[in-house]
């Protein structure tokens, strides 16, 4: 089944970087940003090293960074670049172009939390910020998951039903600068596994079809101005692409578990103790394996708790979430960015408006934690379990949103 | 509105699917570039720096193109015998 694999001690970033290599990637374009800038550094050294083919360009901003790959995308190549918080925020304008144009480029976003105040630690509100960009987002646990992730990536990215661009995060330094054993699949399996990234065919009237890049031969116009006769048109493609982009996600996580023997729960949600689970909690990153152990421990003492990691935000995968969930009495949400103003934090709201037409559905709250990478220990958690399981008897909710860890 | 295509009709990713050839887009200029042929010397120095190609060398002249024309007045300001005169359009 599976190949044999090299085990490597990386971080988070070089794991990154080295999917990338593997990935016969044609260009790459970054600027450094902590907690990011690894994943570039290791990237040129493959470069300088005469390891990797790739059209490496170093740029004077990430806003210049997204555009080249744009650039060089449209031209048909496979694409990467990888930013950060005020990274992600200074290519925000470009961030939709990009998907706009149905550019499979990849980008790796280490989270990290939005200034200000200026703070270089992990938290979900650079990614969360973008969540309606038209990008598929997913979010990884840890650095094997983040180099499997990237592999993926270019292939839903690619698919011929999808062509949107895809951001796989990993946690500020919680991964990114974490060293782990991860294990490296061959070259040559990777290489054969992504394959070449083939264009697909636009049909223009008169012309036939031809392939959608800029190409001297069959000129096209990228990016032209596009009012209200027809802006609208080119954005329900976009919500049609984004959900195409369910089947593929699953299928290419099935796939690499059959060159890897690694896959990620259905590709959307991984859930641990959940048959029989009276309380559950939703999480996403790295604080996902603290609450796991915590649930681990719990179970062990015969509570009845489990755990839903959400680990593909976009498409949102309601109708998993539902079925994962609907006998759960109660559900806690942790949400590591902050929701001024709204209803709760962005997976909250996502999850209780999931359920709101279901007849059977868990008590939801709202947890808000971590926020510029203020740590989350399993205490943490269990008092959180300890909340759930109170609400889980009694029915009855407190208060709704709550800020963990805060003093 | 009913000659407007629907979103399955037509190509992904905003691309034009119809010609510029077919699109003329010069209705908005105020002044006109208007070429004195006696004074040009053929530099071609304003073919060079229309940001539109509006205006062309047909072998023997360079010609104006008004259905591209926007009318910025660049021709008339790197011509460097003030051959090309902006004209106010009717
Ligand atoms: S006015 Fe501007 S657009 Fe028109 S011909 Fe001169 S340079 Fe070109
Ligand atoms: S710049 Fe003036 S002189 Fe030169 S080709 Fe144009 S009109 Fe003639």
């Amino acid at each position: 089944m599976s190949v044999r694999q090299r085990v490597m001690g990386l971080n988070g970033d070089e794991a990154v970087a080295w999917a990338v290599k593997q990935c016969d990637v044609d260009f790459v374009s970054a600027y450094p940003i902590t907690p990011q800038t690894i994943i570039v550094e290791k990237f040129s050294e493959f470069v300088a090293n005469g390891e990797v083919e790739t059209e490496f360009v170093p740029v004077e901003s990430e806003h210049s960074a997204l555009s080249a790959c744009i650039g060089a995308a449209a031209l048909g190549a496979r694409a990467f670049t990888a930013t950060a918080a005020n990274g992600l925020a200074l290519m925000w304008e470009i961030v939709y172009i990009a998907s706009s144009l149905r550019l499979p480029i990849v980008m790796a976003v280490v989270n990290r939390a939005l200034s200000g105040p200026i703070n270089i630690h992990c938290d979900h509100s650079d990614s969360m910020g973008c969540r309606d960009a038209s990008w598929i987002q997913i979010y990884t646990e840890n650095a094997q998951e983040a180099y499997d992730t990237v592999i993926q990536a270019f292939r839903i990215g690619e698919h011929p039903d999808v062509q949107l661009p895809v951001m796989v995060t990993l946690d500020g330094f919680l991964i990114s600068h974490t060293l782990q054993n991860v294990k490296i699949l061959p070259d040559e399996v990777v290489k054969d596994f992504v394959g070449v990234r083939k264009p697909v065919e636009v049909e223009i009237p008169g012309r036939g079809r031809i392939p959608l890049i800029l190409d001297p031969e069959n000129p096209l116009t990228f990016g032209p101005l596009d009012l209200y006769d027809y802006y609208f048109e080119h954005k329900v493609q976009q919500h049609e692409a984004i959900e195409k982009a369910r089947p593929v996600i699953k299928q290419i996580n099935e796939e690499y578990y059959k060159i890897s023997g690694r896959k990620y729960g259905d590709g959307f949600v991984e859930t641990y103790g959940l048959e029989d689970a009276e309380t559950a909690i939703i999480v996403l990153g790295s604080t996902a394996g603290t609450v796991r152990y915590v649930a681990k421990e719990l179970r062990r003492k015969g509570y009845k708790v489990g755990m839903l990691r959400l680990r593909t935000f976009r498409p949102f995968p309601y109708r998993e979430l539902v079925e994962a969930l609907r006998h759960v009495k109660a559900v806690g949400v942790m949400d590591r960015s902050g929701a001024y103003g709204a209803y709760g934090g962005p997976v909250y709201i996502e999850t209780k408006a999931a359920f709101y037409d279901e007849d059977e559905k868990p008590k939801i709250l709202n947890y808000i934690y971590g926020l510029g990478g203020r740590d989350t220990p399993p205490t943490m958690i269990r008092k959180v379990y300890e909340e759930l399981l109170e609400v889980s008897r009694t029915g009855k909710i407190e208060k709704k949103m709550k800020f963990l860890g805060v003093r | 509105m009913s000659e407007l295509k629907g979103w399955r009709e037509i190509p992904i990713a905003g691309v034009t699917w119809k010609s510029s050839m077919e699109t003329k887009t010069g209705d908005w200029k105020t002044f006109k570039p208007v070429i004195d042929q006696n004074k040009c010397i053929k530099c071609l120095i304003c073919w060079i720096s229309c940001p539109d190609m509006a205006i062309q060398w047909n072998g023997e002249k360079v010609v104006e193109n008004y259905d591209y024309c926007k009318g910025c007045g660049i021709c008339a300001n790197v011509c460097p015998v003030k051959a090309i005169k902006m004209v106010k359009e009717e």
